[in-house]
């Protein structure tokens, strides 16, 4: 009962903060909307037991990418409101002819074909074996995915590199 | 208890949005926003299908796309600054050189 | 040793290849006396090997050197027996004195090996085709022979007309070669194999008479391409665009006779076609008095020589129709000694006349060339046919048996005398003309003797033309004798026995030569305006007979322009618009398609999105709706 109203709501805010993102004129509130989401969404998560998951979310999505955006915005310094007309000719049109294609297919899978979401699924849900404390997730990544993980850390650090590389800024004089 | 299909419901109309604004903005950071909500709405499917298949590889595999996604807004935002100091612009639309 | 009788055609054929590649370094005069070496190797080997045969003692026998096509009864072998045998000493033999002579008339030429190795690559592929052990390898000497004919007319490929002449002779003898291929396809259809054991002895069980008279009818086509015969002629006159020595070994003694070789190899067939038969010597007969009547008119002293070859080779033609082989080898063989004289006699006139070849233009020469003039009086003697020199042999039996057959072929007897006399008229008047008189050249034109070189095969030649028909008279006919096993079993036509009837036939045919020979040196005797006025008393006449009766440009009005109009529709109306056109127009519309898509790539990140998602929504929607 708590959940069902919990998910209503939390759906409701990541929705509503999507169509900020993409409808806002100024990129601090699309970035203000995609904050919404990513909390929304983190609560979903933590509806669904991922609790890690949840918070590693908040603590990297929000805190860090998010901030990093901000950080980008000011940097660049686009203060200036984006216009509403389009230039690209057709874009408005393949714009609704998607929007309306994908709403088509949905609407068919949905009504005229036996569509199940994850056809493997079971009805009974066992909380237990999706339960994501710290621990099990722990457990799973440092024996099953072990190299995964080392291989996302290499990662990272190229990335942080290759960050470093690319936005190096060279002085014009000698 | 509410169903995992819901949960994928919701990410399917986040990813939605998300593919639709990165058609209509023009603005490359928003452009980008935009890609960060689909690859949330395609984590908050797997959480639910781990969910209905009893499955804690669904978390896992989450944790590992919202790392690698960190690491690629890194990347991205870096080649976007590197962009604007070139051209003082943050719209993708200028950047139309390379067509036939 | 008759293993060995390849060594006939393998010594020329060795000699070319050495000729080709060293034939610059040998230079003259050596490369000419290496190729007239190997060439006379030939010749003493083949009489070595032909001995056996002449006192009947040796059968005909067969050699095979190797397999070429077993299914088809094709194979590298040769036949040697009288008829080969004989074929092979006259090739070779004024072959060899061909070559001698050539070593002096070419003298300066920039490309005198060159010359040489056309001649004895023409020699080997002659041989190859007189030895050929069954169809397929006569037909490839028969090719082998008109590509050297086309190499050595247009040996001087720098004079537009030489290049003509010879094209023109290799595309005339194709027409032939189409008749002789269809005739080895019949001859192959019925009996399954092309060697000649195979097909002459079965040939009267397997052949109806209908086929038989087709398949001969072909090889008349073929014969007709290679032997100059109406209406296939007109490619030999062009042919004397040639070197003098070209022209009389391939236009007079050798290569033409190869349509004659190939009607009396093949009598088996023709026996059981005797409509066939007829047609070959009406051909022959018709051809004769054409060419004769040609001869008449003609200034160009090669082109009287010419024209005389197409005539006595109708003689032949009429011989070996009526079933007369024996008669008609025996001319082949008479007629290469004096007409090869003739031509060389020829050459070494022009040679001393600075290229000069218009008779009218010569005169006097006998003082200046004795040995010439002479040598050729005997020649022009001989092919009058003036007893006992060897032409008068061979042309009377030719006769006779046309004049012994009866019926049709009394016709062609009538008309074979008329060219008689016609024969001795043109003949006398070259020899007039050229020799007797007074002298008629233009200025700065110093007539001298011929070198030794070409004097000595001119005096061995005017004794063969001399005493070579006393092999076959109606006394001793020791050719026919020699002749008899080729020709067993097939009905060959025997001269007349009888002297009574001998002495008038060939009091006729010497009556004629006479009128003929003696009409034309009192005319041509007298002074220079006197024939002249006798040339054009007999104008339109005289005209037509110089210009040939206009054969060529029937020729090209009717088959030449039509042709070339084909070939420009094909080139320009078929193949450039639709074939090229299709080959372009698949570029053209890869081009366009091109063109036409290169819209979508705009430079624009968003519309490249938009096709993206366009795309995946296609491919999940697909896989979500169950297929795969």
């Amino acid at each position: 009962m708590v959940e069902s109203f919990v998910f209503v709501l939390m759906a409701i805010a990541a929705i509503a903060g999507a169509v900020t993102v993409v409808v806002a004129r100024n990129p601090v509130y699309s970035a203000i909307g995609l904050l919404g989401t990513l909390f929304s969404v983190a609560v979903l998560y933590v509806l669904q037991l991922a609790h890690f998951v949840a918070a590693v979310q908040i603590i990297v999505y929000a805190g860090a990418v998010l901030t990093l955006f901000l950080f980008v915005i000011m940097l660049i310094g686009v203060d200036k409101d984006e216009t509403r007309e389009e230039n690209l000719p057709f874009q408005r049109k393949a714009v609704f002819g998607l929007g309306g294609a994908i709403i088509l297919v949905a609407a068919g899978l949905a009504l005229f074909t036996d569509f199940e979401w994850v056809p493997a699924a079971s009805n009974a849900l066992i909380p237990e074996a999706t339960n994501g404390t710290i621990e099990a997730v722990a457990e799973s990544l440092f024996t099953d995915w072990v190299l995964a993980f080392e291989a996302t850390a290499l990662l990272l650090t190229i990335a942080a590199a290759g960050a470093i590389a690319l936005a190096h800024y060279r002085r014009r004089d000698t | 208890m509410v169903e995992p299909g819901l949960y994928m419901t919701v990410a399917a109309v986040l990813f939605f949005i998300g593919a639709l604004g990165m058609l209509v903005r023009r603005n490359a950071l928003v452009m980008f926003m935009c890609i960060e909500l689909m690859l949330n709405a395609v984590n908050l499917t797997l959480i639910s299908a781990g969910r209905a298949m009893n499955d804690l590889n669904g978390q896992v595999a989450v944790f590992f796309i919202l790392v690698v996604a960190a690491a690629e807004v890194v990347v991205g935002l870096a080649i976007i600054v590197a962009i604007f100091r070139r051209r003082s612009t943050a719209s993708v639309d200028e950047l139309n050189e390379m067509r036939g | 040793m008759t293993e060995l009788i390849w060594i006939v055609i393998a010594l020329p054929l060795l000699a070319a290849v050495v000729l080709h590649f060293a034939g610059r370094r040998l230079g003259e005069p050596l490369s000419g006396w290496l190729a007239s070496a190997a060439i006379g190797a030939s010749f003493v080997f083949a009489l070595v090997a032909a001995l056996p045969f002449v006192d009947g003692g040796a059968d005909a026998s067969t050699v095979l050197l190797w397999d070429w096509m077993p299914a088809i009864g094709a194979s590298f072998e040769i036949q040697w027996d009288p008829l080969s045998a004989l074929m092979t000493l006259v090739v070779t033999g004024v072959g060899t004195l061909i070559h001698v002579f050539a070593i002096g008339y070419m003298h300066n030429d920039g490309r005198f090996g060159r010359f040489f190795t056309y001649l004895n690559l023409f020699a080997a592929s002659m041989l190859t085709l007189v030895l050929a052990g069954n169809f397929a390898m006569l037909f490839l000497g028969w090719e082998l022979v008109g590509l050297c004919s086309y190499l050595l007319i247009g040996f001087w490929f720098d004079r537009p007309s030489a290049s003509a002449a010879a094209k023109k002779a290799f595309v005339v003898n194709r027409i032939g070669d189409f008749g002789f291929m269809i005739a080895l396809m019949l001859v192959f259809t019925r009996f399954g194999t092309l060697s000649f054991a195979g097909v002459f002895e079965q040939a009267p069980e397997v052949l109806t008479t209908g086929t038989a008279t087709a398949i001969g009818l072909l090889l008349l086509v073929g014969a007709a391409g290679k032997s100059a015969q109406v209406p296939l002629y007109v490619w030999l006159p062009d042919a004397m665009e040639g070197p003098t020595p070209v022209s009389a070994l391939i236009h007079a003694a050798t290569m033409v006779t190869a349509g004659v070789y190939v009607i009396a190899r093949t009598a088996a067939i023709f026996d059981l076609a005797p409509v066939a038969s007829t047609t070959v010597a009406t051909v022959g007969a018709v051809t004769a008095l054409w060419a004769a009547s040609i001869a008449l008119a003609q200034r160009d002293i090669k082109k009287v020589l010419a024209y005389s070859t197409v005539s006595q080779l109708g003689y032949m033609f009429l011989a070996v129709g009526s079933t007369a082989y024996v008669a008609g080898i025996f001319h082949l063989m008479t007629h290469a000694f004096f007409k090869a004289l003739l031509f060389l006699g020829a050459g070494a006139v022009i040679h001393a006349m600075n290229d000069e070849q218009d008779m009218h233009k010569m005169g006097g020469l006998l003082k200046r060339m004795p040995v010439t003039g002479i040598t050729m009086g005997i020649a022009t003697l001989a092919i009058a046919g003036i007893p006992p020199l060897a032409g008068f042999w061979s042309k009377d039996e030719i006769l006779a048996s046309s004049f012994e057959r009866g019926g049709w072929f009394s016709v062609l007897f009538v008309v074979g005398l008329i060219t008689a006399l016609l024969t001795a008229f043109y003949m006398t008047r070259q020899w007039v003309l050229v020799f007797l008189g007074e002298p008629r050249w233009d200025e700065g034109v110093e007539p001298h003797r011929a070198p030794s070189v070409m004097g000595v095969p001119l005096i061995i030649l005017a004794v063969l033309s001399a005493v070579g028909g006393l092999v076959n008279t109606p006394f001793r006919a020791t050719l026919e004798h020699y002749l008899e096993p080729v020709f067993e079993g097939i009905s060959l036509l025997h001269p007349p026995e009888g002297i009574g009837l001998f002495i008038v036939l060939a009091g006729l045919s010497v009556f004629a030569a006479l009128v003929g020979g003696g009409a034309a040196y009192m005319t041509y005797r007298r002074p220079v305006g006197a024939w002249q006025r006798f040339e054009e008393g007999l104008q339109p006449l005289w005209g037509t007979w110089e210009d040939a009766y206009r054969v060529d440009d029937l020729y090209g009005k009717t088959l030449v322009a039509p042709g070339r109009k084909l070939a420009e529709i094909s080139a320009f109306g078929v193949d450039l618009p639709l074939i090229d056109g299709a080959v372009n127009g698949v570029a053209g519309l890869f081009l366009g398609i091109g063109q036409r898509l290169r819209p979508l790539q705009t430079g624009y990140v968003r519309n490249y999105a938009a096709l993206l998602l366009a795309g995946a929504v296609v491919v999940v929607g697909w896989l979500l709706a169950g297929g795969l």
